[in-house]
């Protein structure tokens, strides 16, 4: 069947094997070992999830067990964070840790380690994990933790899906008296504001600021920062909206330097003083493009990829200016502009964050493109940092190696458990894993 | 709170149909083959907000048990409002031309088992003068084909035998609903090549919901299957049948 990853390009003729149970997954992968790479929901930008042969998770997603006195879950990789906040929301219950959507499985959060709009304070993904099971190459299962096959747990949490495939994980959730948060927007008139901001506002459980990256000159960086905090009024049973969906392709030409610098602006002046306060849904506060089914399409067919760089917290203003400063010149325009900060790095050797800032920017696939994100690459490398692998469909091996330098250590572990040769990716085999 | 029994529980519609009754918080018990995914999908759904959840394991032919499971199942619900008739299978049409017993225990799992379990529930809610039955037939019974003609004539004797019950119980206030889902992406159409055509289970399964709720007769699922539908029984048969189909 014909595979691609959420940006469209590149599409793949592959074999899908999708089991319905941790059993029939066992059992087929002893007949026959399995070569390829797992796959979750999709919600990869590039080509993480696609090889040839892939090994989806989408059927295993039953619920385990959820202890509400604790906030302890269990379940399948294939479960979506969707559906786990639909079973702990109503019960007092949230993610430490989630993406900018839902629409994502637990094996997936795992594989890429994801980080959300709370990485200053909880960290990533893999912090708030207790344990999950691991099927190996010769098709045995291991349980990993902190304590047992602790090496394969910290490759795994990063790993994206090269050590193995994961069956079946913990996680620790943490409670909530509300599904409602007050989020507070700031305007940040320019770059160095917009950083003043984030230290001001460090202590906020949830930051995340929206940069317009076509204003320039003095303005270059003006952005509106968010800050949320989950309030206290007992209202945790959700309403339920019906999502909007773009039905077909955009066409190309919709979308261009003028539409989006319109688009920014646009954005940039919603917000019509210095500070504004509202009580927001949790939905739309860490989920807004959920709302938009297939929002994808709006790039067209030729597809699109999202930059997504850290650098650390010194480079912080140097690194994201020259980034920003160099769009602007080029003139090639990004929908979406979101700068975090990150606390500290943890000690998984292929996770993404560091302690610093990120910034995540999405350019439409065209002729030009790539040589413009490998002069990129150079300015983050330049400034000691790295690419996020779980959004990269086009790095080199060696701007891979220079961000990751623990690699060597990652490639030793996937040796020690024939991981090497079975689980391989379309972006492993690019970067040279 | 609903009081829902879902037989052929297992089957990826009925699954993706059991999760939307458990969210609501709906007390449901289960008949299926497999106890080990009985047991896993009872946990599942309790999970996800079912009021209570038990389950029994079930064979479809053997009819002289149906009356036992059902008594069991109304004893473990407490009254019945929903009954979801779910099971099936699908047939190798080669095998079934090849070989009569093979058809003939196709039609036992499709349609006598069906209508085995339709004639005790319709005896039950029509004393009790209320409750839904819900069963999934399918497009395939509107008109035989060369590619799965024994499949679509098990199916149609539900679809019939359907049509009698409903047109039986309207005075007493039973429900029977006819449920025709087209093309389904589940592990018994695995080995198909996915086209436009295919929906998802979790789909058709909202789709269940909505029609017990507004107590529809019949409905094809995605709704688009009743234009394909007219238009395929319309053909003439002397056109029809010269058609690969
Ligand atoms: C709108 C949008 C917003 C996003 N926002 C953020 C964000 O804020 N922060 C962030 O960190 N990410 C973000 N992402 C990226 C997303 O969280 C990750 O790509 C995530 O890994 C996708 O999960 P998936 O289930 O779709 O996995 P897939 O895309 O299918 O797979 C991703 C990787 O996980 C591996 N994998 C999947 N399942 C398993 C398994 N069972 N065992 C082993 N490996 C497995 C795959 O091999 C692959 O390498 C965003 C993506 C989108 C589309």
């Amino acid at each position: 069947m014909r595979l691609t990853g959420w940006g469209r390009k590149p599409v793949v003729d592959a074999d899908m094997l999708a089991p319905r149970s941790i059993s029939e997954v066992q059992i087929r992968c002893r007949q026959t070992p399995f070569r390829g790479i797992p796959r979750g929901n999709g919600r990869s930008y590039g080509d993480s999830a696609l090889a040839p042969r892939v090994l989806s998770s989408r059927r295993l997603d039953r619920f385990l067990a959820f202890d509400a006195e604790t906030g302890v879950l269990r379940c399948e990789a294939g479960v979506l964070l969707a559906d786990i906040l639909d079973v702990s929301v109503p019960r007092g219950w949230f993610l430490p840790a989630t993406p900018g959507t839902k629409l994502i499985s637990v094996g997936g959060a795992i594989a890429s380690d994801v980080h959300g709009k709370s990485h200053h304070l909880e960290g990533c993904f893999s912090r708030h994990l207790e344990r999950f099971s691991l099927m190996l190459a010769d098709g045995e299962t291991l349980e990993c933790s902190r304590t047992q096959h602790a090496d394969l747990f910290r490759a795994t949490c990063g790993g994206m899906g090269l050590t193995g495939f994961i069956l079946e994980a913990s996680l620790r959730l943490k409670p909530i008296r509300s599904a409602y948060l007050r989020e507070t927007t700031f305007k940040a008139e320019n770059l160095d504001h917009a950083l003043s901001l984030f230290s001001e506002h460090a202590g906020a459980p949830y930051s995340v600021a929206w940069i317009d990256c076509l204003a320039t000159g003095p303005r270059l960086g003006r952005s509106l920062l968010m800050t949320g905090d989950f309030i206290d009024d007992g209202r945790l049973r959700a309403p339920v909206k019906s999502p909007l969906s773009v039905p077909f392709d955009v066409p190309g030409f919709a979308l261009n330097r003028y539409s989006v610098a319109a688009f920014n602006a646009l954005y940039y002046h919603r917000v019509r003083t210095a500070q504004r306060e509202r009580m927001v849904h949790f939905d739309p506060f860490f989920y807004p493009l959920d709302g938009i089914g297939h929002w994808n399409r709006i790039y067209g067919k030729s597809g699109f990829t999202q930059y997504q760089f850290v650098v650390p917290r010194e480079a912080g203003h140097g690194g994201i200016g020259a980034v920003l400063k160099r769009i602007v010149a080029s003139k090639r325009g990004s929908f979406l502009a979101v700068l975090k900060t990150f606390g500290p790095a943890n000690d998984n050797p292929l996770s993404f964050p560091m302690e610093g800032y990120t910034l995540a920017l999405d350019f439409k696939l065209e002729p030009g493109l790539l040589p413009f994100l490998e002069e990129l690459d150079r300015i983050v490398l330049d400034h000691g940092g790295r690419i996020y692998l779980t959004k990269d469909v086009r790095m080199s091996g060696d701007t891979f190696r220079a961000g990751y330098p623990r690699w060597e250590a990652f490639q030793e572990l996937r040796r020690k458990y024939g991981a090497d040769t079975t689980f391989r990716s379309l972006q492993s085999e690019r970067l040279g894993l | 709170m609903q009081k829902i029994l879902i037989i052929g529980a297992t089957s990826a519609i009925a699954q993706a149909t059991a999760r939307r009754f458990a969210r609501r918080g709906d007390r449901l018990y289960l008949l299926g083959r497999d106890p080990d995914r009985l047991d896993g999908m009872a946990q599942d759904l309790r999970i996800r907000g079912a009021e209570s959840v038990s389950y029994a394991s079930f064979e479809a032919e053997d009819f002289a048990r149906h009356p036992a499971l059902l008594d069991q199942a109304y004893e473990a619900l407490g009254g019945l409002d929903v009954a979801l008739i779910a099971h099936g299978t699908l047939p190798d049409q080669r095998a079934c031309e090849a070989s009569f017993d093979t058809a003939r225990r196709e039609l036992n799992v499709n349609a006598l088992g069906t209508l085995s379990l339709l004639t005790h529930l319709a005896n039950r809610l029509e004393s009790q003068g209320s409750g839904t039955l819900a069963v999934i037939s399918s497009p395939a019974g509107d008109r035989g084909r060369q590619s799965n003609y024994v499949y679509g004539a098990a199916k149609a004797m539900v679809t019939v035998f359907c049509q009698g019950l409903r047109n039986r119980l309207f005075g007493s206030g039973v429900h029977v609903l006819t449920i025709k889902p087209g093309f389904v992406d589940t592990p018994m159409t695995a080995a198909f090549d996915k086209g436009m055509l295919w929906a998802q289970p979790e789909q058709i399964a909202a789709g269940i919901e909505k029609a017990i709720g507004k107590g529809k007769d019949s409905v094809y699922l995605p709704g688009f299957w009743a234009f394909i539908m007219l238009a395929i029984k319309h053909i003439p048969e002397g056109i029809f049948k010269r058609l690969k189909l």
